[in-house]
């Protein structure tokens, strides 16, 4: 065997080596980011958000009314490590069969909180004068849709509502956040 | 195939590349690859384990006060892999400082800072001091029970130093007490300055090793080997690898039966507490006792500096060549004597918390408290007050209804910080008075309306209110 074949079969074995090594380096830290990977991602695998029901008022007082009634009801969010707490205005209203419905004050064209007129019989949008019946329904100005409803439930005989936000300028009640 | 070549080679003609990596991988190592020389690259491999983990970790960690506790609980208690990467963090830390001595000893017993080798063993000692740092800087960031009253002890300490100690503490904490300003120079010092320390001094002892040259068995002269050399690739890359993998294997196992755990949160006026440092400061905590008032200066202070002054200067106190430790009695009874001292301090340590009923049903409440913490379901944490209307002024509070009322909150966000659509209105009232404000509500500039503003007709009062609101923000 000659000098050269000598080299170049120690090339050779080193570089195989180079591989083997590289490949397994590749191997334990492709093992090892897993946890890492798990971690980043936790909060798009699991809900991180949580909206808790907020309580509106005692049926028997709701169911009274008329016309539409404005309540603000607190809102408690779970946004990762931390709670926060916000006050929203909502809308206690009847449908059309006569049960009752919470309504999100903010109007579905941009987002501003549109406001019961009593003389008018309407909610109006102070920003660019959408109009809704009483049971939300859209009857005139540029909004969408009608105003939303909230989901709402009846525990101990007071009305509880999941306070949510929908998506803007579109025909259908999407949910955001 | 011959494509791939080509890249290579215009990628290597660019960077030199393959020349760094054959500098790097063919050091010479006198006498060949052995077992006795994995701890330098097993620190260092530990270490980027510690800055990724550490990268991680800041991804939901606070380093305030009030969030800091329950970030980390919520990393451990809540997040996928939070508890395991923790626990890898943590851990790591003791294998740092397991590690490092082992590290020393190697170096010390084999002699290897002998020989032109000063700056390396300078640097060495450096980066001893820092990855303390480390450690003591780390302690604090879950602020927990163990975490607040060690750091308390620990930043007593520096008030000790003669002179300036005071000072050094105030330094150290942000003020006289220990709170939410300690917690964040700690976090930037744990972060930012001593890593950034750490990677230049890595690189400085790398390079400086590298110009030495490896040392070699202990018959090796340290100047001029002559036994034949072997390249540091393969044999020395496989056993450094095969090294790293059992240590990252013995961290990942401690973390995974045995999770880092994280006691209840501080709490400042708990006089029972019974603060105990983390295992390797134990020596230590146990030789501060017996230092009492005047005298522990001299304990605290200058013995400790005396000692890590010699140990820095041993490569120019001792310039022999002879390596073989046998031959050198002085110097390797000194350090075993110092080595048995530390573990013996461990040990009254140990006896004086056990030995005293007192204390061991403190340390047993201690940890009976943090095992209950362990299981409780994570909490999030509830805001400190209700951002409803701002207490006190009426006329605010009523101002705040309008300003939900009238929908300002759509465009300039709850409490006026600002939204998409709209600017923020906080300290608005610097910049106009309250009269200029209720005009431009009343009648917006062409510029107000252009963005959306709509004007607002409010009776006199109504009006008034929501200008003291926003007098408020």
């Amino acid at each position: 065997m000659s000098h050269s074949d000598t080299t170049s079969l120690a090339t050779t074995r080193r570089s195989y080596l180079g591989w083997l090594i590289g490949l397994c380096g590749a191997a334990v830290s492709a093992v090892l980011s897993v946890p890492l990977v798990r971690f980043t991602l936790f909060p798009l695998t699991t809900k991180t958000t949580e909206t808790k029901w907020s309580d509106v008022g005692l049926v028997a007082d709701l169911q009274s009314s008329a016309s539409p009634l404005t309540r603000t009801v607190t809102v408690e969010q779970v946004d990762g490590w931390r709670k926060s707490v916000s006050e929203k205005i909502v809308y206690v209203s009847k449908d059309t069969a006569g049960r009752l419905q919470v309504l999100s004050a903010v109007c579905p064209h941009l987002g501003c909180s549109v406001q019961w007129q009593d003389g008018k019989k309407a909610f109006v949008c102070p920003c660019h004068s959408a109009t809704f019946d009483t049971n939300g329904a859209c009857t005139g100005g540029p909004a969408p849709r009608g105003l939303d409803t909230l989901a709402a439930k009846v525990q101990d005989g007071r009305l509880m509502v999941r306070y949510q936000y929908f998506r803007q300028l579109v025909k259908t009640k999407e949910v955001i956040g | 195939m011959s494509g791939g070549r080509s890249l290579f080679g215009w990628f290597d003609r660019r960077t030199g590349l393959d020349g760094l990596l054959r500098e790097t991988l063919d050091e010479p190592i006198p006498g060949g690859a052995r077992f006795a020389y994995v701890f330098g690259s097993a620190l260092l491999f530990i270490f980027v384990s510690q800055v990724i983990t550490g990268v991680f970790l800041a991804l939901y960690y606070v380093p305030s006060s009030d969030h800091a506790h329950t970030t980390v609980a919520y990393i451990t208690k809540a997040v996928a892999s939070g508890s395991f990467l923790r626990s890898i963090h943590a851990y790591g830390s003791s294998a740092m400082v397991i590690l490092l001595l082992l590290h020393v000893t190697q170096t010390f017993l084999y002699g290897a800072y002998k020989g032109r080798r000063e700056l390396l063993w300078l640097s060495g000692c450096v980066l001893f001091g820092l990855t303390l740092c480390m450690a003591f800087t780390g302690y604090l960031l879950p602020w927990d029970q163990k975490a607040y009253f060690a750091t308390a002890v620990g930043t007593n300490i520096a008030g000790e130093v003669p002179f300036i100690g005071a000072w050094l503490k105030s330094l150290m904490r942000g003020g006289a007490d220990m709170g939410t300003l300690t917690l964040s120079r700690f976090f930037v010092a744990h972060i930012l300055v001593v890593p950034a320390a750490i990677f230049g001094f890595v690189a400085m002892h790398v390079y400086l090793f590298r110009k030495a040259g490896a040392a070699g068995p202990i018959s090796e002269h340290p100047v001029a080997p002559t036994l034949p050399a072997e390249p540091f690739y393969p044999k020395q890359v496989i056993v450094d690898g095969a090294f790293a993998l059992l240590i990252i294997a013995i961290l990942a196992t401690m973390s995974h039966f045995m999770p880092f755990e994280l006691g209840p949160r501080a709490n400042p006026a708990d006089a029972h507490y019974l603060p105990r440092p983390e295992w390797y400061y134990i020596p230590i905590f146990q030789w501060l006792k017996y230092w009492p008032g005047s005298l522990s200066f001299i304990g605290v202070v200058a013995i400790p500096s005396l000692v890590a002054f010699f140990f820095a200067s041993l490569p120019f106190l001792d310039k022999r060549m002879e390596r073989r430790p046998w031959k050198r009695p002085v110097a390797v009874t000194v350090y075993v004597f110092i080595f048995l001292a530390l573990f013996g301090l461990g040990g009254l340590s140990y006896r004086s918390d056990h030995g005293d009923p007192g204390y061991e049903a403190q340390l047993i409440a201690q940890a009976k408290a943090t095992e209950e913490f362990m299981k409780e379901p994570f909490e999030a944490e509830s805001p400190a007050a209700v951002v409803a209307a701002p207490a006190g002024d009426p006329l605010v509070a009523q101002g705040s209804k309008s300003f939900a009322a009238q929908s300002c909150n759509a465009c300039h966000g709850d409490g006026g910080v600002g939204g998409p659509a709209g600017t923020a209105l906080t300290g608005i009232h610097q910049r106009f008075d309250a009269d200029h404000l209720a005009t431009l509500l009343k009648s917006p500039t062409p510029k107000m309306t252009a963005g959306g503003m709509q004007p607002l007709d409010l009776p006199g009062d109504e009006m008034k209110a929501l200008v003291a609101y926003l007098g408020s923000l």
